[in-house]
């Protein structure tokens, strides 16, 4: 069998010592694997992602019970310092550029886990994926438009070579042309890169359609995992992730009856 | 007019000390939102470790500078070391409160080994260093003090600006979750930030050593000067910083040269509340964009 | 009527708001207090030196200052760095009004406490509409600029001559020497902690408490911030002035050092090591650190004799000024929370022996 890429066994989160977010979450990701994690406000996929790259620590978060295994090597609880050198790089949800550097500076920014490298082939690489960026690379960050941060901090994440980028709702507050354009961007990362992406979304479509498996969360649990089209055509997802009937119709607003049908997995 | 050039010069060149002691602490307040009380006392350091240097150990001009700047620079490494690191996640005000204790913790040290009195360095800067500005002469420690100055402001100017650590920096001081998100080490990057407030503000203090003598009471008061300094200039500016010195610097020297020298050492603070009145985000400073 | 005595409970069982918010949660605790207080009026009937008087009465007035800092500090968030020059300009105030106006003391404490939180204003609402610590910085300018108001403005301070207090009459009875003073000083900390802790469970107490924790929220909830902050900060103010009147009338004469900022950072020192946020804190602060001053002075006192450090000149005010420090850093490290948490956890030991918890 195939070496996991990564591997979660059943972890529980705590934040502060008391408030439980995670409930026994397992999941494995293959190296070259888009995986999506799909769920709900509150579901628990930010949590899933800090967790692994530790950004859990400086807000008061612990992995309580369980293991997340990368490449062999156990991860859970590290500092971020040291995961991000071992190539997991998370890109936050809602953009959080640096305002007051540069685009330019803000790409530099993401060469912090090999400091002293040469970097001049990662921006030029960057500028091949986000063409529009290479136009401003002295312009603050601060000034840029929602479309062009999102480009700018997926760049920042490809700077520091990871092996394992994590995208936290990329999608998030954009139009959708460019929603489809930067998807498009992740899935060419994927193939000529050969990075492995965890892609957290809210926008369940457009995620499984790139997606080659995904995991459903609800309430810090998986409930639901498959190949990509498995997904897809689960009634229950079409139902209240994709906004279909079961006949695979649209469904307009006024039919929606969430009552009607019950959640199978709760 | 001959005195108001005098003043004038004068003001200049304390204010770019102020200005430069000012940046670091800016700098500590930019990376990690700490307002150092314990500011006054670093400079209070670098001038006995010059003055150590210098009378004690012996060691020529340069070399007691160097290691002047070596040793504040260590101080300001142990000072994150051994008490900010733990205070990591605890309340600002903490945090803050710890530096006031520092402060009193290093007066009283520095207090208990030197006593009150003033200290002179010998006199080493050439007589030739000085510079006759049509009718004024200006005194070698104004020279040299704009020579100093001026080097670091360049030299940290750069470092900012191009080298990665120096931009690493500004990223933590910019988001301090996406830096760490990125691998940033943050934690190192308080250590440096510390570092090197401490050793600008131990260049500030050998400077103003050299201009009025040594003395505990003196530094740790002209080091609480950068609040004024700071709230002129805008808290997170450092260009702010250097300007709102250059302005206290002058004030300060024309109020003592003009109105009354007694009145020279509070005046940056009446204009500090007059600034707190009027502008108070200071002339340079940026007002937060506050998103809930 | 006969009531039942309530013990602890295990845990928290409060039923109502009004039982979270009754100061003792036992009518042993509030028996202890009274006991505690008869017990300390009996203090100058013990064969004491007056020195010890004496250093109580430091203490009171102390701990009156302290608990106004608390306010400000503890419960709002605020750090002032002014507190020592706010109670020089009570003490000055006080002594103003008793030389110039002759007037008596029971009027000129409160006056005292009034101007000083007046002037206290002219710093507090500049600072007060910024968020963040703006105050404290407001504040280190008060401390300069009132330290130079008090020595330069000679017609009313007298400079550096100083004033010299007439006895205070209360009643037909001149107070004088320690152990009238003693039942001044305090009765009056009594009440002044009283009205602290009762402000704490007002609205404002509850504001300031919202605005310490979170001042955005607190904002968020419709409670006006810039208010209650400057609020606070004249409460904390009137404090100081009122124990400095007091301080004043105590020593008979003051001069304009005292009230530098090394004064401002011993009643932080005491609000930190007595514990933040907590009124009964306040006080242990204030012993403290008045106890190990007058530690250190039988310390030097003693040295002093001794040849070798007459003859390395050391002093008093510096070894006063690192242990302050040193004692600052150590309980921010160890114990935020200060003596009163200490307190808290040896009690609860007690209480719960011989289980853990």
């Amino acid at each position: 069998m195939e070496q996991k890429l990564l591997q979660i066994n059943n972890i529980s989160v705590v934040y502060s010592d008391v408030i439980q977010v995670l409930k026994g979450v397992s999941l494995s990701v293959e190296k070259g694997q888009i995986v999506s994690l799909l769920g709900s406000n509150g579901a628990g996929k930010t949590t899933t992602l800090k967790a692994i790259s530790g950004l859990l620590k400086p807000e008061n978060g612990m992995v309580t019970e369980g293991a997340i295994v990368y490449k062999g090597l156990p991860m859970h609880n590290k500092s971020p310092e040291e995961i991000t050198r071992h190539g997991i790089i998370q890109v936050l949800e809602g953009r959080q550029p640096f305002k007051y550097l540069s685009i330019e500076e803000n790409l530099r920014v993401g060469t912090a886990t090999r400091a002293g490298k040469p970097y001049q082939e990662d921006l030029d690489k960057v500028y091949k994926y986000f063409p529009q960026l290479s136009n401003m690379r002295k312009k603050l960050a601060g000034y840029c438009s929602g479309g062009e941060l999102q480009m700018l901090v997926i760049g920042r994440g490809l700077m520091a070579h990871p092996e394992l980028l994590m995208l936290d709702e990329p999608s998030l507050g954009l139009a959708p042309i460019l929603v489809r354009e930067i998807f498009d961007i992740i899935r060419r990362i994927n193939e000529d890169e050969g990075t492995t992406i965890i892609l957290v979304e809210q926008n369940a479509k457009m995620a499984l359609k790139i997606a080659t498996y995904g995991y459903v969360m609800e309430n810090g649990k998986i409930v639901m995992e498959g190949p990509a089209e498995e997904v897809r055509e689960n009634p229950d997802i079409k139902e209240f992730y994709l906004g279909m009937s079961v006949s695979g119709d649209a469904k307009s607003y006024d039919e929606v009856k969430s009552y009607r049908r019950r959640k199978r997995w709760l | 007019m001959d005195f108001f050039m005098q003043l004038l010069i004068g003001g200049l060149s304390v204010g770019f000390v102020y200005g430069l002691s000012a940046m670091g602490f800016v700098m500590i307040f930019k990376s990690s939102s700490v307002l150092n009380f314990a500011h006054g006392e670093l400079l209070a350091l670098g001038g006995y470790f010059f003055l150590i240097f210098i009378t004690i150990v012996k060691l020529p001009v340069i070399l007691a500078f160097i290691f002047t700047l070596l040793a504040c620079f260590i101080t300001g490494i142990l000072i994150e070391r051994v008490f900010l690191r733990s205070l990591i996640g605890e309340k600002l005000i903490f945090v803050i409160m710890l530096t006031v204790g520092l402060a009193a913790m290093f007066k009283g040290l520095l207090l208990l080994i030197f006593g009150g009195n003033l200290y002179t360095y010998p006199d080493f800067l050439p007589a030739a260093m000085g510079i006759q500005l049509g009718v004024v002469q200006v005194p070698p420690v104004y020279v040299a003090t704009f020579g100093i100055g001026i080097f670091f402001l360049v030299l940290f100017g750069l470092f900012f600006k191009f080298s990665s650590q120096g931009i690493y920096m500004r990223s933590v001081a910019d988001n301090q979750r996406a830096s760490l998100s990125l691998g940033v080490n943050v934690r190192r990057v308080f250590a440096l930030s510390w570092a090197i407030a401490a050793l600008v503000a131990g260049m500030s203090g050998v400077v103003l050593g050299i201009i009025n003598g040594v003395n505990v009471h003196d530094l740790s008061a002209l080091g609480l000067k950068v609040f004024p300094v700071i709230i002129l200039g805008g808290l997170d500016s450092i260009g702010g910083a250097i300007v709102g010195g250059l302005i206290i610097g002058i004030l300060e020297t024309f109020t003592g040269g003009y109105i009354s020298p007694s009145l020279r050492d509070v005046i940056p603070y009446i204009i500090l509340v007059f600034i707190l009145l009027v502008k108070p985000y200071g002339l340079f400073g940026l007002k937060e964009i506050e998103r809930v | 009527m006969m009531k039942k005595f309530q013990l602890h409970p295990c845990g928290n069982y409060n039923e109502s708001y009004n039982s979270e918010l009754t100061i003792y949660s036992t009518d042993f605790g509030r028996i202890g207090v009274v006991v505690g207080i008869l017990l300390l009026f009996l203090v100058p009937f013990l064969p004491i030196s007056p020195y010890i008087i004496y250093v109580m009465n430091l203490t009171g007035i102390a701990a009156i200052s302290v608990v106004g800092l608390n306010l400000l500090t503890g419960f709002t968030g605020q750090i002032s760095l002014g507190h020592g020059a706010f109670f020089g300009v009570g003490a000055y105030a006080g002594a103003i009004l008793a030389t110039r106006l002759n007037l008596p003391i029971f009027i000129t404490l409160p006056a005292a406490g009034l101007i000083t939180a007046g002037v206290g204003m002219i710093f507090g609402v500049p600072s007060g509409r910024l968020k963040g610590l703006y105050l404290t910085i407001a504040t280190l300018a008060g401390q300069f600029i009132i330290e130079y108001v008090l020595v330069h403005w000679e017609y009313m301070t007298k400079g550096t001559m100083g004033i010299t207090l007439p006895m205070p009459k209360l009643g037909g009875f001149t107070l004088m020497g320690d152990v009238p003073f003693f039942y001044l000083i305090f009765p009056l900390l009594i009440l002044m902690t009283w009205i602290a802790v009762n402000i704490i469970r007002t609205r404002f107490g509850r504001a300031w408490i919202a605005i310490r924790d979170n001042d955005r929220a607190a904002e968020g909830m419709g409670i006006p911030i810039f208010p209650y902050k400057v609020f606070a900060f004249a409460v904390s103010s009137f404090y100081a002035g009122f124990a400095g009147a007091l301080w004043a009338y105590y020593m008979g004469s003051i001069t304009t050092e005292p009230f530098n900022l090394s004064l401002s950072v011993e009643y932080l020192a005491m609000v930190i090591i007595g514990g933040m946020g907590s009124i009964s804190g306040s006080i242990f602060g204030a012993v403290f650190i008045t106890a190990l001053n007058e530690l250190l002075r039988l310390m030097t006192d003693t040295l002093m004799n001794s040849a070798i450090v007459t003859q390395l000149g050391l002093s008093l005010a510096p070894l006063r000024e690192f242990f302050y420090g040193v004692a600052i850093v150590l309980f921010i490290l160890f114990e935020p929370r200060g003596l009163a948490e200490l307190w808290r956890i040896v009690r609860s030991n007690f209480r719960l022996w011989p289980f853990p918890y």
